[in-house]
């Protein structure tokens, strides 16, 4: 491992201004993903900027219900918040369903969003990648890509973002709040994350020193249900092969709105708008659901070792739909 | 690039100048010499390094040293009081047999007490029926909350007997 400097933030104007000094910093929170990063060789920064201690550890619930989430506020503790069982049970569900009870208290939210693929060719400093080391070439292309992506994939990349807590925030229109060396912005969930293209290094559209400081989440819409469904290679402790976050209200047979997100399938959290678009305002009745998965699945551009994932997801968003397709009132 | 840092643990405080880079596994193992969390895939899947640092069970080889300084660490060393014996999940892992090599019964053993606390605050689990709910100690829980933890020898059956044994004891339960 190359020697690093390790600077403890004192607040977060402060951290991004030490990450912004130098070309190399990156920043420390629970570490479950940087510190692996460090062991294997993927990552060689001179500056660790350490913002875990930061006060961003808080949840907040507005008057209209809109839950203000600070980026250091651990899985394990979103997960268990009243107000998130509450309004957003399939945030619960997907943090759950991710990693285990150790590193879910440790890892958190801003952390989450960031963590990076687990392509096992990423991870592996033998062998070529275009995410690691650009224009390498991409080792998966030919190889084994059963993990990999079926949507918006490149000729550079088709690894897949492995979070599932991001599928959740970007079914819920969750916005992401930044601190950058330009001052406080904030951005869609869905619109953090980057497709590959040919810049596959580039995971998320941030910027050099620019700092996730929370995650909003306005207040689901009434009458809505939802569900997170994971299928993977185990019943536990593993990556999706596929994730699906979802969640729907049906009024007098019909469905007034829809919010659907596929984890395990791109680059990124995969919101299926095409899907929504077949699904709002029509029957929720079992072929409106086949034909929104159908419209969605219609860009999938599998490969040999992942065609598998197109018949599951459409499997899974019509088995999602049904379930949710229950009149609550 | 060194650093210093204090932890106190298993009730002992130290002072230790260690390189920016040292993961508190390694911390706690080669320069305490607190040898109870092993260290077994060092990469945050085997659970065999895990301790309860502040009141919770966390893995310490993804950890930096220098980024928990000031932290309280509880390794499977500082569980059992001297007078009063072993600490009961220690008793009923011995009393059940849930270990045959034993190098990730350390490890396991924190887990197990940390996963306990974190039922008894209603922190619920996939598992978990209705969020809404309270989660109740069923089977399928104490599985899926201990996935984070492998036993090579899979002595699960009987790991699982021992956590429900040390249920009984829940007065003296927490760590």
């Amino acid at each position: 491992m190359r020697p690093f400097d390790y600077e403890r933030a004192t607040d977060a104007a402060d951290a991004v201004a030490r990450a912004a000094s130098r070309p190399e910093a990156v920043f420390l929170a629970g570490g479950t993903n940087l510190v692996d990063h460090l062991k294997l060789g993927l990552v060689e920064p001179e500056l660790l900027v350490d913002i875990s201690h930061l006060p961003l550890a808080a949840i907040e619930q507005e008057p209209d219900g809109t839950l203000d989430i600070g980026a250091n506020v651990r899985n394990a503790d979103l997960a268990a918040h009243p107000a998130v069982r509450r309004s957003h049970p399939l945030l619960s569900r997907a943090l759950l369903s991710g990693a285990s009870g150790q590193l879910r208290n440790l890892a958190t939210t801003g952390g989450n969003l960031l963590q990076r693929t687990r392509c096992v060719y990423f991870q592996d400093v033998t062998t070529p990648c275009n995410k690691r080391s650009p224009g390498s070439g991409c080792s998966a292309l030919g190889g084994h890509t059963e993990q990999h992506a079926i949507f918006g994939a490149s000729q550079q990349c088709i690894a897949v973002h492995p979070s599932d807590m991001a599928v959740a925030l970007a079914a819920l229109d969750a916005q992401v709040s930044l601190l950058g060396p330009e001052g406080v912005t904030s951005m869609p969930v869905t619109e953090l994350h980057r497709l590959p293209g040919d810049s596959p290094e580039r995971d998320t559209v941030l910027d050099r020193g620019q700092l996730i400081t929370g995650v909003r989440i306005p207040p689901p819409p009434a009458g809505a249900r939802h569900t997170y469904r994971k299928v993977r290679e185990r019943s536990s402790f593993a990556f999706a092969l596929i994730s699906l976050a979802a969640e729907m209200v049906v009024e007098d047979g019909v469905i007034a709105s829809a919010r659907l997100a596929l984890g395990g399938v791109a680059h990124k959290p995969w919101r299926a708008r095409r899907a929504e678009e077949v699904l709002h305002g029509a029957p929720a009745i079992t072929e409106t659901f086949t034909a929104a998965a159908k419209a969605e699945l219609e860009q999938a551009r599998p490969l040999e070792g992942n065609a598998f994932k197109v018949p599951m997801a459409r499997a899974m968003i019509v088995a999602a739909l049904k379930e949710l397709a229950v009149e609550t009132t | 690039m060194e650093s210093r840092l204090a932890l106190t643990v298993d009730g002992e405080e130290h002072t230790i100048e260690v390189d920016t880079r040292t993961t508190l596994l390694d911390a706690l193992r080669d320069r305490i010499g607190a040898t109870a969390p092993k260290k077994g895939c060092d990469h945050g899947q085997c659970g065999s390094c895990t301790v309860i640092e502040d009141g919770r069970r966390v893995t310490t080889c993804l950890s930096l040293a220098v980024a928990h300084d000031g932290a309280s660490i509880v390794t499977a060393s500082g569980l059992s009081d001297g007078d009063l014996g072993l600490h009961p999940m220690q008793q009923a892992f011995i009393e059940q047999d849930a270990f045959q090599c034993g190098y990730c019964t350390p490890g396991q053993i924190c887990s197990a007490i940390g996963m306990l606390a974190e039922i008894a605050d209603g922190s619920p689990s996939f598992v978990t029926e209705d969020l809404a709910d309270p989660p109740t100690l069923t089977d399928a829980e104490i599985r899926e909350r201990l996935s984070g933890n492998l036993c090579r020898c899979g002595a699960y059956v009987n790991i699982l007997a021992a956590v429900r044994q040390a249920t009984q004891h829940s007065d003296k339960g927490a760590a």
